[in-house]
């Protein structure tokens, strides 16, 4: 045991749930604000040692592989820097009064109970266990979308409980059937969950049973990602809950709801009967990019404006994974980070503007430029990037995706590059009346912290100008691991 | 497996998806949380029986998960919800019972042919077994969505988990039975009980998702 909280897998999922508990006992939100930002810094120094030690070997629970280690970093890197917000956000919630002392000790907790589930989903080498810790992630935002009990807030809440929870109970039938078709092969009992040895003898499984269970799967975690039709819990639960919960679900949550897709499209590839998940997947990413970039054009709530651009996104992300092979599988895998990272930084300064204006209306954020230069450049710069302009990273990304799509299919390439389009026209047009005119509202200059924002922003920066060799070497590999 | 336990195992699973029928048409708030509970009660008796006829003692603490929990204490607790709010009339249903219930045989019938096609080389027991389970947990999605009332939804979804317990209970050997089916029992009475009810029923003094869709409709 004692070797268990020692190596760096067991810290990830160790830390969080240790300082959960200790969180909910703590009064004074100062001193948990700083308790919460050094757990996921401890966190994130652990997942970041897995970079460099050598990975534990492969167990019944637990699996450190090239695919999940970008996501575990990327998971304890934005949810740190969603907590050093977070403190800053959290203490002017506190100063208007719209938390009490009562509900931010639990806000902390669910926090890092949420860090517990998601590190727990993408460590995990056990699909029964996987499962239950998306639905643990999934329960303590609910929970945390609902913090602020107003009937907005509420209603996101209560749809989100009921779509996730949908979404939640038919992954686990997918799940259930993943079992039945391993069990004759792998045997009863646990070695016929875990994930490694799934791969290895995926080839032998009945691939009826595999379809059908994929096809429940992609709907249930589906749901989660935010696909087209599934994707109505999404905005409402961006808008009402508190801003850094925001960032988390759009840059860490749906990532950890797709790497689960991903996890099954490889089961589904190793079989050489089934289905192939290509197509249903490009379908539900196309329908979700064009279907997320037209709704943009007509928001007026300005969290629910990107809250539907990380639907565009996770569309186009999916998309890549959907079409497949070496290229497109790195521009989806970059994209995904890419989208982490921005989109995150959109709602650290989206949050700031939102408290200094009082209102999440758009037609009440004008002129950003002229009263605070930071936010509305830093904006601005935000935006361009996830709109998809040079130099940024997603320009990278989505080019490689629509040059390696062009080659192969041209027909879908078209419905991609108009996908795209429309939402860069929407966010610009919008993006205009934030930035320029003259200044309405509130004036008084921010306290926020803007290092989370402009540390994610010239990250992107640096990954479009430059991605260093090893790194590119690395994708590589996941992106063949892919398939 | 003798034919007799295959009998008994077949009476309770197809009685699970029987007694899901009955949730469809009930309009009353009392009559649906008793019926809810015949469900649980079914639901454990069926877990039970696997457990004894596969010798997985493990699906003895999910039968009794069921029993004491899902028979006994949330139906109690709902009700007493249902008294407070003060919605024991009529359950609005959006289609009629008819059309509800006719879309139900559709979706059993669908879910059987489906799963017992999909299934051929299974053995006999898991594939029946999958089959209800399935019809159970789309009648429960049926429920959810011909439902307006916030309770009966969660009637509705607690029965798509019975259906989901009852496919995971049939998979032979099956590990993280008991986890799951607590992992879900944490999920319920987490949310319905504690939290949102109260919540809800605090801030729109009803429980019928139409008010805060028109609430919504008004202010966005």
């Amino acid at each position: 045991m004692n070797g268990f909280l020692l190596d760096p897998v067991g810290l990830i999922v160790a830390v969080p749930v240790v300082s959960a508990a200790i969180l909910a006992l703590m009064p004074g939100y100062r001193l948990s604000s700083w308790l919460n930002m050094l757990a996921c810094l401890i966190t994130l120094l652990a997942s970041a040692s897995l970079l460099f030690t050598g990975r534990p070997p492969v167990g019944a629970y637990f699996l450190v592989d090239d695919l999940n280690i970008v996501f575990v970093v990327l998971n304890t890197f934005v949810g740190f820097s969603a907590a050093t917000y977070s403190a800053s956000y959290i203490s002017h919630e506190m100063a208007i009064g719209r938390l009490t002392p009562a509900y931010l000790r639990f806000y902390h907790a669910m926090y890092q109970m949420m860090m517990f589930g998601m590190n727990l989903a993408l460590v995990s080498n056990n699909i029964g266990l996987m499962w239950v810790a998306v639905e643990l992630a999934t329960l303590s935002t609910v929970l945390m979308v609902g913090i602020y009990r107003t009937h907005e807030a509420l209603e996101a809440a209560w749809k989100y409980f009921i779509l996730g929870s949908v979404g939640i109970a038919l992954a686990l039938f997918g799940t259930i059937l993943v079992y039945l078709a391993a069990q004759p092969v792998l045997g009863e009992g646990q070695s016929a969950m875990v994930w490694t040895n799934l791969l290895r003898r995926a080839n032998s499984f009945d691939p009826a049973l595999l379809n059908l269970a994929f096809v429940f799967l992609l709907l249930g975690y589906g749901t989660k990602v935010g696909l087209a039709p599934l994707h109505a819990w999404l905005p409402d639960a961006h808008a009402e809950g508190p801003t850094p919960i925001s960032a988390v679900l759009s840059g860490l949550l749906l990532n950890v709801a797709l790497y689960a897709v991903l996890r099954f499209k490889m089961l589904m590839s190793a079989n050489d009967r089934a289905l192939d998940p290509g197509p249903i997947m490009v379908v539900m990413g196309l329908l979700s990019l064009i279907f997320a970039s037209l709704m943009l054009y007509r928001r007026r709530d300005i969290k629910r404006l990107f809250a539907y651009s990380s639907i565009e996104h996770m569309g186009i992300v999916v998309f890549a994974f959907g079409m497949g092979g070496p290229l497109a599988n790195f521009a989806g895998l970059l994209h995904m980070v890419m989208h982490s990272l921005i989109k995150s930084a959109i709602f650290f300064s989206v949050g700031h503007i939102a408290q200094i204006k009082g209102s999440q209306q758009i037609s009440a954020i004008r002129g950003l430029t002229q009263s605070h230069p930071v936010l509305g450049w830093g904006l601005a710069a935000s935006v361009f990037a996830i709109a998809g302009m040079p130099p940024f990273g997603m320009f990278m990304s989505e080019f490689l995706l629509v040059s390696s799509t062009f080659a192969r299919q041209p027909a879908l390439a078209l419905l991609l590059v108009l996908g795209i389009l429309l939402a860069m026209g929407a966010l610009s047009l919008r993006l205009s009346g934030f930035i320029f005119g003259e200044p309405t509202g509130e004036m008084k200059p921010s306290e926020a912290s803007f290092a989370p924002m402009l540390l994610h922003m010239s990250l992107v920066l640096v990954a479009g100008v430059y991605l260093p060799g090893p790194m590119v070497v690395w994708f590589q590999t996941v992106a063949r691991l892919l398939g | 497996m003798g034919t007799l336990e295959f009998d008994i195992a077949h009476l309770l699973a197809g009685g699970l998806l029987l007694v899901s029928f009955m949730m469809i048409y009930q309009d009353r708030m009392f009559a649906l949380l008793r019926v809810f509970a015949l469900h649980a009660v079914v639901l454990s008796l069926s877990v039970a029986w696997q457990a004894y006829f596969q010798g997985a003692p493990d699906l003895y603490v999910t039968a009794a998960i069921a029993l004491v929990f899902k028979a006994g204490v949330i139906p109690v607790a709902l009700r007493r919800i249902v008294q407070k709010l003060g919605i024991h009339r009529e359950v609005e249903t959006v289609v009629g019972v008819g059309m509800t219930m006719l879309a139900g045989i559709g979706l059993s019938a669908l879910s059987i042919v489906l799963m017992l096609r999909v299934t051929e080389n299974a053995d006999a027991f898991a594939r029946e077994d999958m089959a209800f389970a399935l019809s159970v947990v789309l009648l429960g999605l049926l429920m959810m969505v011909t439902r307006r009332n916030a309770v009966s939804q969660v009637v509705g979804f607690m029965s798509l988990e019975n259906g989901l317990i009852l496919a995971a209970a049939g998979a032979k050997g099956m590990p993280l039975v008991v986890e799951i089916s607590v992992a879900f029992s944490v999920l319920i009475a987490f949310i319905v009980i504690g939290v949102f009810l109260f919540r809800i029923r605090e801030r729109f003094d009803s429980v019928d998702i139409t008010a805060i869709d028109d609430y919504r409709e008004g202010h966005r």
